[in-house]
């Protein structure tokens, strides 16, 4: 098994005797981990570092001596204490070792050539390494149905299960969904969802892999290769921003794989199941291969020269004031360099955005005090949680909060306009109404508490919170994020500066969902900005030494650049990976935005609906198609390894950006790889400093590094104006779920059947004043438009409050909601 | 209320002249299952050894108990005062369990206690919970004794009416409740650890010791107290009479009586209190007072001194004396006072194979030795009887018991075969004790039995022949393994 033993700090040596040979450990580590990390391994197949040990396989039964004289007693149950001697293989161990595996195999149907674990196996491996090599038994195996589908991804073959608990325990202890359990009693006993329950989790998928035999199989993977012709590099997972630690695994040209690595300060081996079987859209039929160029009404495949032509023309013809980039969260931090040095330094706009107005502004994101990960989660941390739903949008993140809740005493204060997948972990969940986030965590930092409450939190609720907060003092940790797509980002911004005011010493994460949105922004890809978190003016001086030149004046964010192109102001939009046809907040001006730039260029691995409103669309090469390197949110730097080529003539981002500088006359400084762009931002920006590609690439480092995260200098700014609410209307919050109709998403096979219809969800009191049951056609409006859609009802809705998903199928939310308004409210009528 | 009547309503059987009836004094009383029966019946007033504890400090309730060295009768015996005084130094809260999921094969004692002298158990109950200083008890009942369950929640009713439990008991400031709670019918269930999984609503899997010792850590990870029904029944007489009455019964090392079930080939088979640690099995077998003899004058063959789990004993074993010690120096165990008599027309291979079943279907499922090899084992003595045996099969049988319990495993001595007894407990590379327990029966009867074994392994070295195809539809032919040349390989 891949898993390694617990991480351990030695602060109480004891010694103890391990087959005659004297080792060190930690007084009270599990003996089975105290073996092996000193070399000797003890097999096992129920524990797992990362879960609670059950003793249940009996596998690891070693010959303990305390004092007692020596008794059989299992080592992943068994604390080590000073002066223990151990036998692990004498006789008697290796008589009970023999028993376990041909107990094991009695009733495992040995159909390991067809199997997809088989050269994976633990049983198959520890049958060779320690089993008696035949079996006695001559009896009929018990017999199921095989396999039965457990979920839309997850197959289970009762018949090969050897009952270790690692897949329960894993859905009860770490996803917090039981929805897999013991049935039956004695040989009977089976694994099994209750009926008509499956197992919809988003973790599914970490069954699979810690299964020890060929139980529990996913679809994706199920018979497409032999572990022996599996090719393996150690990457990042880049479809949100956790920065989960994978490996990937291709055979013959084809990833077919992803497997979660145990990254201590990241994920613990975890994966949400839209990242592990993320690979499957880049083999999509809809993959671009070859450049596409306008003609007239239609798009039609082209060569590099000409599409690259034409790119440079339209370039050079714009003002360089009337070119705009959006997007750059799907690439590289070198693309990500690369397209801001372009665009910054040698054409010199800076109208840049990397995010399409569903995050927050990089001066705020760059300018607080960071915290990680592991410091939010600390155990015994308060957690002050004013960000999207993390179940949804970070789901590993999610997996460490909870982890953090249930075992080291942390304690989360939740402040969300309706109930997330994190409310029922939180210690208090406060239901602000839309807009008035900032209020409540004014009164929960400051503990001034207006009668009456504040922002629709009555009283006793937030001086309850607010005093868990206050009793946090300095060590506050606050994750912070984009609760509200049909919110403005001022609200979120003026809670986080509220927070900075009261608690000086308080740290903040950005949970911010884009795969390297940090990347992006650290790299520059920002208005205003340039990397390294310096603002125009604070690093005008370094980057026009490295540059040569940096903007004059402050440019646009997307919203701007939208705006200003419906304006016919915008010669030249480049859309880096980004489709804000479906991902900007308001559809109608994303519409009118791209319809009204005069030239529109799209890197892209899909057609997504933006790009087939381009003029030219360039195919680009990603995740494991490219080297380069990754930044998580929270500012942690790790590597990102090729794996495959990139389908057809696919080029990197980078490589696209330094041939544009060169026919445009400028220079990228870039010979021969992209490291020669991380090197120069390394060594220009002080955030950076160290973090060499040789640094990076020591595999003592493999975790990743982080940048330098004592930042401050967030501006303060104008509170955002909320304008009251009349009693007809509800406050809408348009927020994201995992699966969606996203690009890639849309082109994984499985993926598109965990789509929820989309739906407007109504709190118990509103549907029943409004008369409206589940699954009643309701017509949505606002000042921006109007939707139908059918209703919910949902206790985790507040009164006053309406929620909407964004981009579900039926339901195009985007409609609803005004770019420049703060808030969105709209009227429910039934029909 | 049920109306049903009681089974067999002349269950009172009488103790030995001079044995006081300490737990048993109302089985034999109609309607001393109420509250006004209970008071006016028995050995000792109803609820007046509550006033009187409550009258003590608790630490002197405690130290009553222990002197008089209440042992557990769930089995282990040990003694419930020490017992208690296990629970941490204050830690709070903590609980008192009181284990009435008797399902040890043979045994059907706690479920007179429960259905004939409800209101006992309560008492019991709240004495020790003041003794304790627990305000919760939960009184865990076997799912199948739904008359038990009605009758306890009937007196719980009863007793909670009369300000006997609740708030404020007697006018005190002593608070108890009682929570009643089926079960859902798991032998595994009656194991201390799986009784708190099951308690606290998750499927009945023993824990391991350590960590979870119930004293430290037990129901909800708080200090937790688990009696047997019997043990909690003693405290009423106890606190009546005193702890010098009490040491008057029995020996000085197991003092008290304690109820014993016997079934099986007797003639009059039922539930006897007996002082401890003196009456023999043959006083009790052939006594007037107790089974008067064996079935129809047949001859004893073996008997199990101690429910499913224990091993056998032998004819050459009656004389010894129901005491813990001397049984379990003599490879059995006296465990919950079950006792099992089997005569000479009994099949010890049968008999094997009914109590092998047993623990295969009630396994958990949990530990790989006793999930697997308990129904292999099951398998295999099937076979046997189905003609289908291999000499192999009894060496096999016993290396199936030694990776569940390794090593030399409890059996009683055997003078005929020069072989000496091994002593009570066996190992085990399982969790809890019903994998090894599992063991006793196929090592007591091969041990003694062989030759019975041996007599029904007709053939030699034969596998079962499908008589069907292995496959539906095929027209592969099942290979007869009994013929070795036709399958084509010598």
């Amino acid at each position: 098994m891949s898993e390694m033993p617990r991480r351990v700090e030695i602060t109480t040596p004891v010694e103890v005797t391990v087959d005659g040979r004297t080792i060190t450990a930690q007084d009270g580590e599990l003996l089975i981990d105290a073996c092996e990390r000193n070399g000797t391994y003890i097999p096992r197949f129920c524990y797992h570092p990362r879960m609670e040990p059950v003793g249940m396989c009996r596998m690891c039964l070693v010959e303990v001596d305390s004092g007692r004289g020596p008794a059989l007693q299992p080592s992943c149950m068994i604390p080590v204490t000073d002066g223990m001697t151990v036998e692990t293989a004498n006789e008697r161990v290796a008589k009970v070792q023999d028993g376990i595996i041909e107990y094991l195999l009695i009733n495992h149907p040995l159909d390991c050539p067809v199997c997809d674990k088989g050269g994976e196996c633990p049983l198959q491996d520890q049958t060779m390494a320690y089993g008696p090599g035949e079996s006695r038994f001559v009896e009929e195996k018990r017999h199921y149905e095989k396999p039965i589908r457990i979920s839309e991804t997850v197959l289970l073959d009762r018949e090969r299960c050897i009952l270790c608990d690692r897949c329960t325990r894993f859905a009860k202890e770490v996803a917090g969904e039981p929805l897999i359990h013991f049935i039956n009693r004695g040989a009977s006993t089976e694994v099994n969802t209750f009926p008509d329950h499956p197992f919809a989790s988003y973790f599914s998928g970490n069954t699979v892999q810690i299964c020890p035999v060929g139980a529990l199989t996913a679809e994706p993977y199920r018979f497409k290769a032999r572990p022996w012709d599996l090719e393996e590099v150690e990457s990042t997972c880049t479809d949100c921003s956790v920065g989960c630690r994978i490996t990937v695994q291709s055979s013959r040209n084809q990833v077919i794989r992803h497997q979660g690595v145990d990254a201590d300060p990241v994920n613990w081996s975890w994966l949400c199941d839209r990242g592990r079987y993320g690979y499957e859209a880049a083999d999509s039929s809809e993959r671009l291969t070859e450049p596409l160029l306008r003609d007239g009404d239609e798009l039609r495949e082209g060569r590099w020269a000409e599409a690259m032509g034409r790119t440079v023309e339209a370039l050079r013809a714009a003002d360089p004031r009337a070119v705009a980039v959006i997007g750059g969260s799907r690439l590289t931090n070198e693309s990500a360099y690369a397209w801001a040095k372009l665009a910054k330094g040698v054409i010199g706009t800076d109208h840049t955005d990397a995010q399409l107005g569903d995050g927050l502004p990089a001066e705020v994101v760059l300018g607080l005090p960071g915290a990680t990960i592991d410091e939010v989660c600390t155990p015994g941390s308060t957690i002050l949680y004013l960000g999207p739903d993390p179940k949804e949008e970070l789901p590993v993140f999610y997996l460490r909060l909870k982890h953090a809740v249930d075992r080291d005493r942390s304690r989360i204060v939740e402040v969300s306009p309706v109930a997330t997948g994190l409310t029922r972990h939180a210690a208090a969940s406060l239901r602000p109404r839309p807009g008035e986030l900032a209020t409540v965590v004014v009164a929960l930092v400051t503990g001034e508490v207006p009668s009456g409450g504040a922002g629709g939190v009555d009283e006793d609720a937030l001086r309850a919170a607010s005093e868990l907060v206050r009793a946090a003092g300095d060590s506050l940790k606050v994750v912070i994020g984009r609760q509200n797509l049909a919110e403005s980002a001022g609200t979120t911004v003026d809670a986080a500066l509220a927070v900075r005011d009261a608690v000086p010493g308080a740290r903040f994460l950005t949970a911010l969902r884009r795969g390297n949105v940090r990347g992006a922004l650290e790299a520059g890809l920002a208005p205003g900005m340039l990397p390294g978190g310096d603002t125009l003016e604070s690093g005008r001086d370094r980057w026009t030494d490295a540059w040569g030149f940096v903007p004059a004046e402050r440019g646009l964010d997307t919203a701007g650049i939208l705006s200003a192109a419906a304006e016919g102001r915008i010669d030249v939009l480049v859309l880096l990976g980004a489709d804000p046809l479906v991902d900007f907040p308001d559809r109608s001006l994303a519409r009118r935005g791209v319809a009204g730039a005069r030239t529109v260029i799209a890197l892209d691995r899909f057609p997504t609906e933006s790009a087939l409103a381009a003029d030219v669309v360039l195919p680009v090469a990603g995740h494991a198609e490219l080297d380069g390197t990754h930044t998580n949110f929270e500012g942690r730097v790790s590597v990102l390894r090729r794996k495959v080529t990139p389908p057809g003539t696919a080029r990197s981002d980078w490589m696209i950006a330094a041939e544009l500088a060169l026919r445009l006359g400028g220079d990228l400084g870039v010979a021969e790889s992209h490291t020669e762009l991380w090197e120069e931002l390394v060594a220009t920006s002080p955030v950076h400093a160290g973090l060499t590609t040789a640094v990076l690439e020591d595999p003592a480092n493999a975790d990743g590094l982080l940048l330098d995260l004592d930042r401050s200098g967030a501006p303060q700014v104008e509170p955002t104006q909320v304008p009251r609410g009349d009693a007809y209307s509800l406050r809408l919050v348009v927020h994201r779920v995992l699966y969606d109709r996203g690009a890639s998403l849309q082109r994984t096979d499985h993926a598109t059947r965990l789509v929820d219809e989309g739906a407007l969800h109504l709190g118990t009191a509103d549907a029943k004043q409004l008369g409206i049951e589940t699954g009643a056609r309701v017509t949505v409006s606002s000042s921006s438009g109007s939707l139908s859609a059918p209703a919910v009802v949902d206790a985790g809705v507040p009164r006053g409050t309406a929620l909407l998903r964004h981009n579900l199928p039926g339901v195009d939310a985007g409609v609803l909601v005004g770019a420049d308004q703060a808030v969105c409210d709209v009227r429910v009528e039934v029909g | 209320m049920s109306a049903r009547p009681d089974p067999k309503p002349s269950a009172a059987n009488p103790t030995a002249p001079g044995v006081p009836a300490i737990v048993s004094s109302r089985f034999g009383v109609e309607g001393a299952h109420t509250l006004d029966g209970y008071r006016s019946s028995g050995s000792y007033p109803g609820y007046e050894s509550l006033r009187a504890a409550l009258e003590m400090s608790p630490a002197e309730v405690g130290a009553t108990v222990k002197d008089a060295t209440v042992l557990g009768r769930g089995g282990a015996g040990f003694p419930a005062g020490v017992k208690w005084g296990f629970c941490p130094e204050g830690v709070w809260p903590r609980y008192l369990v009181i284990n009435g999921d008797e399902s040890e094969p043979g045994t059907y004692k706690d479920r007179l206690l429960m259905e004939r002298d409800p209101h006992q158990l309560i008492e019991g109950c709240l004495i020790a919970a003041y003794a304790i200083g627990v305000a919760q008890v939960f009184l865990y009942v076997r799912g199948e004794m739904a008359h038990a369950q009605e009758r306890i929640a009937a007196a719980l009713n009863e007793a909670y009416e009369a300000g006997l439990v609740g708030r404020n008991i007697l006018g005190t400031d002593f608070s108890v409740d009682i929570v009643l709670h089926w079960g859902a019918g798991a032998y595994i269930v009656g194991e201390e650890t799986a009784l708190i999984e099951s308690l606290e609503g998750n499927r009945g899997m023993p824990r391991l010791k350590p960590p979870f010792f119930p004293a430290a850590k037990g129901l909800y990870m708080a200090p937790t107290v688990v009696n047997n029904v019997e043990t909690i029944s003693n405290l009423p007489w106890l606190l009546h009479h005193g702890v010098d009455a009490y040491r008057a019964v029995g020996t000085e090392s197991s003092p008290g009586t304690r109820l014993v079930a016997v079934s099986g080939h007797v003639n009059n088979p039922g539930v006897f209190e007996i002082p401890q640690g003196v009456t023999t099995f043959r006083d009790l077998f052939e006594s007037d007072l107790y089974c008067r003899g064996i079935r129809n004058g047949h001859e004893l063959k073996m008997f199990i001194p101690g429910g499913g789990s224990a091993p056998w004993l032998f004819p050459e074993h009656v004389d010894l004396p129901l005491e813990a010690k001397v049984v379990g120096g003599e490879g059995s165990m006296l465990g919950s006072g079950a006792i099992i008599v089997m005569d000479e027309t009994t099949d010890a291979v049968k008999a094997c194979l009914r109590l092998t079943r047993f623990f295969a279907r009630e396994s958990c499922g949990k530990c790989t030795p006793c999930r697997e090899g308990t129904s292999w084992a099951e398998k295999i003595l099937q076979r046997i009887l189905d003609g289908n045996g291999r000499p192999s099969d009894l060496d096999l049988l016993l290396d199936v018991g030694d990776n569940i319990s390794p090593g030399p495993y409890p059996v009683a001595s055997d003078a005929s075969q020069g072989l000496e007894a091994v002593p009570y407990p066996p190992r085990q590379t399982t969790i809890c004790a019903l994998g090894p327990s599992s063991v006793a029966p196929m090592t007591s009867a091969i041990r003694r039995f062989r030759d019975e074994f041996e007599a029904k392994i007709v053939r030699r070295d034969p596998i079962p022949v499908r008589s069907e195809p292995i496959v539906e539809g095929s027209t592969l032919t099942p290979v007869d393994h009994a013929a070795p040349e036709a399958a084509g390989h010598v």
